[in-house]
């Protein structure tokens, strides 16, 4: 029943990537799928490029075996969208071409400031992208009964044709297919589940109580050190605006406009699933139990297809495992986007060639680097086997929220940034958060077995952000640049999408 | 070092009609920049208080959080769900202005440009 769903879904979406290819035809069209994107297509691929599987199979399972605390994860995994829909996304739009390197790089030297984004940007991806490929190995083996490595390669091969024949548009469908499956899915899935509670969630909830004792509805151990939660939590608000694949989306809509009303749709939608999961949480901890959860996986990633199973049989176990399946391919699919448009547009275009590559030389780089990424997330799928690789996307939003955000809003807001300071704090901001969570006790005690660690917090966020903008502000003031504070007349216009007076 | 802007406004005679144009346009486009980050800014402000308020809480007042509202809802979950449906509000006040506001005084000013 399951091989039935997935292969509807792998057929339909490389129906997509066919009827894409044909139209992707130029460097342009495969960064941006033409920049004729509606608001709510963009709203529902940005959806799907955030809800990933660790949020539909993590989250659900965190819930379900400890209840309330797994919900601060849903909630924090939600407001990182107003700070981009304030700070970020119309700048952004009416500033850039294809990366949010464009932005920085808009008054500044090109060169720096691109190398140090794009050393921000490919961390956050590699990290991003080893969390998504080791889930997609254990997942698939446990759904589909695959080999570990031939379930990466299947994803990473799969995923590569999508990118490199349909680029931009073919990504964006996919994204579009599996966020209303996702969304529908999970919403099926919650209406099942209260089906036996007479549809009402307070039911439920008092079920779960009933059986676990009430501490399931209060705070437990998780937030058991407030720093810790709050540098979580700041890395989770404004890494969101830092992650270079959903800043991309925002170049495949017309105008500001559109960009505005997408993240309005993605922020209902995203919203409206992170509350779907308060009831797939607690549906599997009273419909299936915590110790059926536990035994298939420890971390309880199984909870939410296992509740399928339970209130809807094999065929809706297959369902929604084709939906965890597409989740997982959909994301790694723009990860890997992000990643070429790097690579081919910043690092190859702008700073081998000084912006002077033919249009067909662009296309030709980008392809390639999408082969080159595509390779790297098996590889690096494959390296991590068996590692807990739990930590990285939090790890991942660290380097967003510290790297790229810090330079992106400075290089909008503030007339005397400087290429030297979007430089250093970008770099600070990479190697920081790095440094940081080795010295952690995510790394040191959980994984390298130490009895203490030198940095009592779990994520970098806490300190890597402020840094980073002290580190900018600092720069910016010990070595002003002249010629960056003029041309910001150009950018408080562009800004705008009013044209600016011409010099 | 003189922004082209000064540079330009230098070379035409404060009598000049083209003179009082050109400053009433930067002018305008100044104020609505410095309107459109006020509410940014208060707006992004007002969600880090109410996400942080909600950790905080979460961290130093457990015993509170578990208070059940009613059977079946504690007090935490209600705030949980309500910070989202705050950040739902949020974005709903900034649209509005956006839509309102913002894309009409643009739009004027662009056409008289």
């Amino acid at each position: 029943m399951t091989a039935v769903f997935f292969f509807i879904f792998i057929a339909m979406s490389l129906g997509v990537t066919y009827v894409a290819a044909r139209r992707t035809r130029s460097a342009q069209h495969f960064y941006t799928a033409g920049g004729r994107v509606t608001g709510l297509q963009n709203g529902l691929a940005l959806a799907g490029d955030y809800m990933s599987a660790a949020s539909f199979l993590g989250i659900a399972g965190l819930v379900a075996l400890s209840g309330f605390d797994g919900l601060i994860y849903s909630i924090g995994f939600l407001v990182g969208w107003p700070v981009v829909m304030f700070l970020i996304a119309e700048p952004l739009r009416n500033l850039g071409k294809y990366t949010f390197a464009d932005v920085v790089a808009f008054r500044l030297r090109q060169a720096p400031v691109r190398v140090a984004a794009a050393v921000g940007s490919l961390a956050v991806v590699a990290f991003y992208l080893i969390a998504q490929m080791v889930g997609a190995g254990n997942l698939i083996r446990l759904l589909f009964g695959f080999e570990y490595e031939v379930a990466v390669a299947i994803v990473g091969v799969v995923m590569l044709a999508y990118v490199l024949f349909g680029g931009m548009m073919a990504t964006t469908w996919v994204q579009i297919i599996k966020a209303v499956l996702l969304l529908s899915g999970a919403f099926l899935l919650a209406v099942m589940a209260l089906s036996s509670f007479g549809f009402n969630p307070l039911a439920l909830f008092r079920a779960a109580a009933d059986q676990y004792g009430v501490a399931v509805l209060a705070p437990g151990r998780l937030v058991s050190n407030p720093f810790d939660a709050m540098s979580l939590g700041l890395a989770l608000m404004l890494g969101t605006a830092g992650l270079p694949h959903i800043l991309m989306r925002f170049y495949t809509v017309p105008d500001a406009q559109t960009a505005r009303s997408s993240v309005n749709y993605a922020t209902a939608f995203i919203g409206f699933f992170y509350l779907l999961t308060f009831i797939l949480g607690f549906g599997a901890m009273v419909l299936v139990g915590q110790p059926a959860i536990r035994a298939i996986d420890a971390g309880g990633n199984m909870a939410a297809p296992l509740l399928a199973k339970a209130v809807g049989g094999d065929a809706f176990l297959g369902f929604i495992s084709a939906v965890a399946f597409a989740t997982i391919l959909a994301v790694v699919a723009g990860l890997t986007l992000a990643g070429a448009a790097t690579l081919s547009h910043d690092l190859w275009v702008n700073v081998v060639r000084h912006g002077n590559a033919s249009e067909r030389e662009q296309f030709t780089v980008a392809r390639l680097s999408t082969v080159v990424l595509g390779v790297l997330a098996i590889v690096l799928g494959i390296v991590f086997k068996g590692q807990n690789v739990a930590y990285m996307v939090g790890l991942a939003f660290a380097i967003a929220a510290s790297a790229n955000f810090p330079a992106l809003v400075l290089s909008m807001f503030w007339r005397k940034f400087t290429t030297r300071a979007a430089q250093m704090s970008m770099l600070v901001g990479t190697a920081s958060s790095l440094l940081l969570i080795y010295l952690s006790p995510t790394i040191q005690i959980d994984i390298l077995k130490n009895s203490t660690a030198w940095f009592p917090l779990r994520n970098p966020g806490l300190v890597s952000i402020p840094l980073s903008f002290i580190v900018a502000i600092a720069v910016a003031s010990l070595w002003p640049e002249p010629e960056a504070e003029t041309r910001f007349a150009e950018v408080e216009h562009r800004v705008h999408a009013v044209p600016a007076p011409r010099t | 070092m003189p922004t082209p802007e000064s540079w330009r406004l230098r070379q035409s005679r404060p009598d000049s009609p083209l003179y009082s144009v050109r400053v009433n346009h930067t002018e305008e486009l100044k104020a609505l920049d410095t309107a459109r980050w006020r509410i940014a800014i208060a707006l992004t402000a007002a969600m880090m208080v109410l996400y942080f308020g909600f950790i905080l809480l979460v961290a130093y007042a457990k015993p509170l959080l578990g208070t059940l509202v009613v059977p079946g809802l504690s007090l935490g979950m209600l705030l949980g769900a309500l910070v989202i449906v705050a950040a739902w509000v949020l974005i709903w006040i900034y649209v509005r202005w956006a839509n309102r506001h913002y894309d009409a005084a643009i739009d004027a000013l662009r056409g008289r440009m």
